[in-house]
């Protein structure tokens, strides 16, 4: 079976090609069943290899498949080809498994938009993408998915793109990730100058085996990790993610939250040993910025009133939680967390879209409330996504913050204290929105009159949180349109919707399993991913951390049970009143910041260089212009303007080359 | 008696390629004005099989001289080796591609005629005649034969004033570089007493008198380096690209961004390499100082164009900066056995960008629609819709513009940013890198505009965008190729490599 692994990525890659081509005549519904039963496949084909390294030894967990030989010319060999090994398996399992998922749930939710097809289409280039980016078994093969996905998340953020905030949201997030690339690219030139291979295996071997040395091996990480930080939205680069949020909800469950932004943790991972042989500022710097991100989006999210913010910024927050882990050495508990975080937010990020779908697309939570009652699954599902992320045992997510916690004690103290309150905030945002959602009065029945008011609470936000327009552009749109007026029961979702969410929180109660703290034997995961983060992993056994995890187990738990219990104070029994400081729900300004930058003094910049350019520059070859033609007296009256102002640019370059070469280098 | 005067040497063979464009051009045009009108097509199949003719006698050159080894022709004028054999398919390939659209082209404006096609293969011969010369009058010449035939081409649609105009300046200023390149010529001879390349280099090893820093010399570089950047469009010689390119007809722009490309930068490699190498720590910063700028121009100007046709302008520069990369590359082991891959790598990105540019402008030709003036980016909207395999095609193409791996622009800016690593360029491929990131902006909104933004009204209206025969056939072309070498480059960059390697063992 591990022989076929070229069929994961083929597979999707048949799903879009098909549609590209019968997309329009398949329609709706088929063609999304279609790509849905392709991905389905590339699930089926990676539990096979799975399960066929799984009955292998340990060492030789570890399959190439070239497909061919790419770029065979002198010292320079690069393959297409495949890697096979736990952690890309591991990525292939839940990127397959629920993309599945999430392809079955844009059936329903995607059904009547007039783009129906094409939306499908993307979806397949995108699991093609990421699967090619997870599987690659070099930089470059990698890097081909990291562009390949990038485009499809621009492509589908701006999928409603008659919005011109989708438009917008679309170029900044392409914007931004072309920073990352850029540090991805330079990594990968600096690893061939260096080692003379770009193959993560002769990238690995070299480090491990000392012949990198720490500048070059500290170069290259520090540019992956721009590249990182850009894929997965961490400080400074995160801007993009909230706004990504205007792409339709099977998209940021699927993309901004399951599986695309966990990329940059995924690179991380898979040179491990390079971050572990550079210089140790790398790795503080790494767990620094992850642990910022950590905190800085949780204080957001607290004060978010669009449904899907909350978890955008909430997504943010356990990414940076994810690279606090590869800073403090804990891969296994980064890839732990990343499992169990596509699980639960994949489930929050379905269940919010079945509720804005049985809402008539309604995002803004202040009018919604009561849902349990009309839309049981999506509640019960919901609220055990809730659970896991908030941290409460027995719920996947709690195992693997836990884990994160313990390894980040053992680095840092205080990066330990940032982490608790980060996780105390998540217990804390999380209950509210549960509680805003599904409990309390149902302030959706005073729409009709809510929709006066409308402008008013809408306009301080930003674009997205201008809730009703947001998400009018896709599905059910003639539902849509008569919202106006009069008072719509919300629904339950179809069961292509509710089976996905029934799934997915199945696997968030018992994610945890994949590894438990009690034992080493229980240590299913790292067991399994050991010849790959072996080299890079920190060894924590004798730190103080480790011998008394139990207390850290506890202090968990505790600091989970103040964030819920403070959060039903102020929200369910309203004994205290709410803190949602505008500063928070402007997200610090951060945003507002840079976009005043640049429309503010960044542009003035720009035109200050435009009119540099136009007076300065173009006076200088005005000035030569006449000098030119004072000289040459009556060329100026035969020609045009504009050749003359080129031909004076020729002349400004002749006088430099000549000053060069005959003053600078000759007479000199 | 008077004795006869006796002409040296000449290998007829071995000028074949250049004798069967030259031959073609004329029968053209002779026989063209004395029979009644050709019907419609065969002067460009004419044409087209005079340039496969051609580059099925350099492949059999190519061949040849990889066993005898390189030599002079025509008393050392010109040098036949891999590396102007390799010119000359490029050349030729492009002179068949420009065929196909110009067909297409010349029917939908109704017009027809030999000319066109007659100054396809005579600038065509100028290019490779640049590649050639081991002589700085020679390359001169060829020069001369390029940029004539270019003016006109430019000029070629009668009723068209935008072409007309961009013909004029394009004129003034490639006199002016005419000019400059020639002076620079003269001082050169006055420096070391020779034109020829194997002679500049032996003037300064073998006799004493020429001094490397002797001015006259230095400053003969210089306006040699201004001549041939001007023909490349670098910046800062590069004002007349974006107006000539948007002026002239469209199919014309495409052979004139990739034959002109060819030509002129196989001529500055040629002589910055095989006649100034003693120069090189002179001229390589002159070089690296243009490539930067030119580089950051063309990126940067090429995203705020509107009009595609004077984006692709300036991307054209852009992607000229980029050989200049390699060039710049070379420069650090010019005139050493063993040279960098700067030279192949050049030589590659050159191919492969001509064949992409062809295949791009083939699309605008077509989107240009009757008249050739729908080339804003409004043209393009819908084209997805209305013609998805049209448009698949360019996206493809401009992919592999902005350097998408799987592409041939990727196997290109590869090479040459990985010359530039080799030899410790670091600064110059740090740049190169961000150009790539900025331009890549370019090509998404073409790309935007052709899948993504929606009808609006009036649209339907529009002529509707047909796809003849003839250019659809250069596009599928271009595309196999840009896929074809993005999949497999192995083959075509070791032919690079194989052709510029002949090229040094040439023995003076």
């Amino acid at each position: 079976m591990v022989d076929v692994v070229w069929l994961i990525p083929a597979l999707p890659l048949a799903g879009f090609l098909l549609i590209l081509l019968f997309g329009r005549k398949l329609g709706d519904p088929k063609a999304g069943y279609l790509a849905t039963a392709m991905i389905g496949a590339a699930f089926v084909v990676t539990v096979g290899v799975f399960a066929d390294l799984m009955s292998m030894d340990a060492e030789e967990r570890r399959h190439v498949s070239t497909l061919f030989r790419w770029v065979p010319v002198g010292d320079l060999q690069i393959d297409l080809a495949f890697l096979a090994d736990p952690l890309s398996i591991t990525m292939c399992l839940f990127v397959t498994g629920i993309g599945t998922l999430i392809h079955l749930y844009a059936v329903g939710y995607m059904h009547g938009d007039e783009r129906f097809s094409k939306f499908f289409l993307y979806l397949n280039l995108f699991a093609l993408s990421m699967l090619v980016l997870v599987l690659g078994e070099n930089l470059l093969v990698t890097f081909l998915g990291w562009e390949g996905v990038g485009t499809c998340s621009y492509f589908l953020i701006s999928f409603w793109h008659e919005r011109e905030s989708a438009a917008t949201a679309g170029k900044k997030a392409f914007v931004t990730n072309r920073v990352g690339d850029w540090g991805v690219m330079m990594a990968m030139f600096l690893a061939f100058q260096a080692v003379g291979t770009i193959s993560y295996g002769g990238l690995n071997a070299a480090a491990e085996s000392g012949a990198l040395s720490q500048t070059t091996a500290t170069a290259i990480a520090a540019m992956l990790f721009v590249g990182a930080c850009g894929k997965s939205a961490q400080l400074p680069l995160y801007l993009w993610l909230p706004d990504a949020m205007e792409g339709p909800t099977p998209v940021s469950a699927l993309i901004h939250a399951a599986t695309m932004v966990t990329a940059g943790v995924f690179l991380m991972t898979r040179v491990n040993p390079v971050i572990a042989v550079s210089a140790e500022w790398v790795t503080w710097l790494i767990a620094i910025v992850g642990a910022a991100t950590a905190l800085f989006a949780a204080t957001i999210a607290v004060a978010q009133h669009d449904i899907k913010k909350v978890l955008a910024y909430s997504t943010v927050s356990q990414l940076g939680y994810m690279f606090l882990a590869v800073g403090s050495g804990a891969y296994v508990a980064a890839i732990f967390h990343m499992v169990t975080h596509a699980f639960f937010k994949a489930l929050l990020f379905l269940g919010s879209g079945s509720v804005i779908h049985g809402m008539h697309h309604e995002q803004d939570m202040r009018r919604m409330g009561a849902l349990r009652k009309l839309m049981p699954i999506t509640a019960v599902t919901f609220i055990i996504g809730w659970l896991a992320i908030a941290g409460v045992p027995p719920f996947a997510g709690f195992w693997s913050k836990d884990e994160i916690l313990l390894y980040t004690y053992a680095k840092s103290p205080v990066l330990y204290v940032v982490g608790l309150v980060t996780a105390l905030l998540t217990a804390y945002y999380m209950t509210r929105q549960v509680i805003l959602v599904f409990f309390g009065e149902a302030r959706w029945k005073d729409q009709a009159h809510a929709h006066g008011a409308h402008g008013d609470l809408g306009t301080h936000a930003d674009p997205a949180t201008d809730a009703h327009e947001s998400e009018a552009g896709g599905t059910d749109g003639g539902q849509a349109a008569d919202d106006h007026g009069e008072v719509h029961t919300p629904h339950e979702s179809p069961w292509v919707m509710l089976f996905p969410l029934v799934v997915l929180a199945g696997l968030s109660i018992v994610g945890g399993a994949l590894q438990l703290p009690f034992s080493s034997d229980l240590h299913f995961l790292e067991k399994w991913l050991e010849p790959v983060i072996e080299f890079g992993e920190a060894d924590i056994h004798h730190t103080w951390a480790y011998e008394n995890k139990y207390v850290l187990l506890g202090v968990a738990v505790v600091i989970a049970a103040i964030g819920i219990a403070a959060s039903v104070m102020v929200y369910a029994k309203k004994k205290v009143k709410a803190v949602e400081p505008t500063i928070l729900e402007q997200a610090w300004y951060y945003d507002k910041g840079v976009s005043a930058f640049m429309g503010g003094p960044g542009r003035k910049g720009f035109d200050a260089i435009a009119w540099f350019d136009a007076k300065v520059v173009d006076g200088a070859v005005n000035g030569v212009a006449r000098l030119v033609n004072g000289t040459a007296g009556q060329v100026r009256k035969t020609q045009s303007g504009n050749v003359r102002q080129y031909a004076a640019g020729l002349g400004v370059g002749i006088v430099l080359l000549l000053v060069w070469f005959v003053v600078i280098r000759g007479i000199l | 008696m008077i004795a006869a005067l006796e002409g040296p040497p000449i290998g007829w063979f071995d000028l074949s390629p250049l004798l069967v464009l030259l031959g073609a051009a004329l029968v053209m045009l002779v026989v063209g004005a004395l029979l009644p009108r050709w019907p419609r097509g065969l002067y460009a199949a004419f044409t087209a099989t005079a340039a496969g003719a051609t580059m099925v006698l350099a492949m059999v050159l190519w061949d040849d001289v990889s066993d005898q080894g390189a030599r002079y022709l025509v008393g050392d004028a010109v040098t036949l080796d891999g590396f102007s054999m390799f010119a000359t398919i490029a050349i030729a390939a492009t002179v068949l591609l420009a065929c196909l659209v110009t067909d297409d082209y010349l029917r939908r404006e109704q017009l027809d005629g030999p000319e066109v096609y007659a100054l396809y293969l005579t600038a065509g011969i100028g290019g490779i005649v640049m590649a050639m010369a081991n002589d700085l009058v020679v390359l001169f010449l060829g020069l001369e034969v390029l940029s004539l035939s270019f003016y006109v081409l430019a000029a070629s649609h009668r009723r068209r004033s935008a072409g007309q105009e961009s013909a004029i300046k394009y004129f003034v200023l490639g006199g002016f570089a005419s000019a400059f390149f020639l002076y620079g010529a003269a001082l050169v001879y006055g420096g070391t007493g020779s034109v020829r390349y194997d002679e500049i280099v032996a003037a300064v090893n073998t006799t004493l008198l020429v001094e490397r820093k002797d001015a006259l010399v230095l400053a003969g570089v210089a306006l040699l380096i201004v001549g041939l950047a001007f023909k490349v469009s670098a910046v800062p010689f590069h004002f007349w690209a974006p107006d000539v390119y948007q002026g002239a007809p469209t199919p014309v722009t495409a052979f004139m961004a990739s034959a002109g490309k060819i030509g002129a930068f196989a001529a500055m490699l040629r002589v910055l390499t095989e006649a100034l190498p003693q120069w090189r720590d002179d001229w390589r910063p002159v070089v690296w100082t243009i490539a930067v700028a030119t580089l950051a121009v063309g990126s940067i100007l090429a995203v705020v164009q509107t009009n595609v046709k004077r984006m692709l302008a300036y991307s054209s520069i852009s992607h000229a900066g980029f050989i200049l990369v390699g060039v710049e590359a070379a420069g650090h082991t010019a005139g050493e056995a063993d040279p960098s891959g700067g030279v192949a790598a050049s030589m590659l990105y050159l191919l492969l960008y001509a064949v992409l540019v062809m295949g791009t402008f083939a699309v605008v030709s077509l989107v240009g629609r009757t008249g050739d003036d729908q080339t804003d980016l409004d043209g393009f909207r819908g084209l997805g819709r209305t013609r998805p395999a049209l448009a698949l095609g360019m996206t493809v193409l401009l992919l592999a513009q902005a350097g998408v791996p799987l592409t041939s622009g990727f196997v290109a800016k590869f090479g040459v940013i990985s010359a530039a690593v080799d030899q410790r360029s670091y600064a110059i491929a740090i740049v190169a890198m961000l150009a790539s990131v900025i331009a890549a902006f370019l090509y998404l909104r073409i790309m935007v505009s052709m899948w993504i933004v929606d009808a609006e009204a009036g649209d339907d209206a529009r002529e509707a965008v047909r796809t003849p025969l003839s250019t659809s056939l250069a596009v599928v072309l271009s595309v196999g190729f840009t896929l074809v070498v993005g999949f497999a480059p192995g083959w075509i960059v070791s032919a690079a490599e194989h052709a510029t390697t002949i090229a040094t063992a040439v023995a003076p």
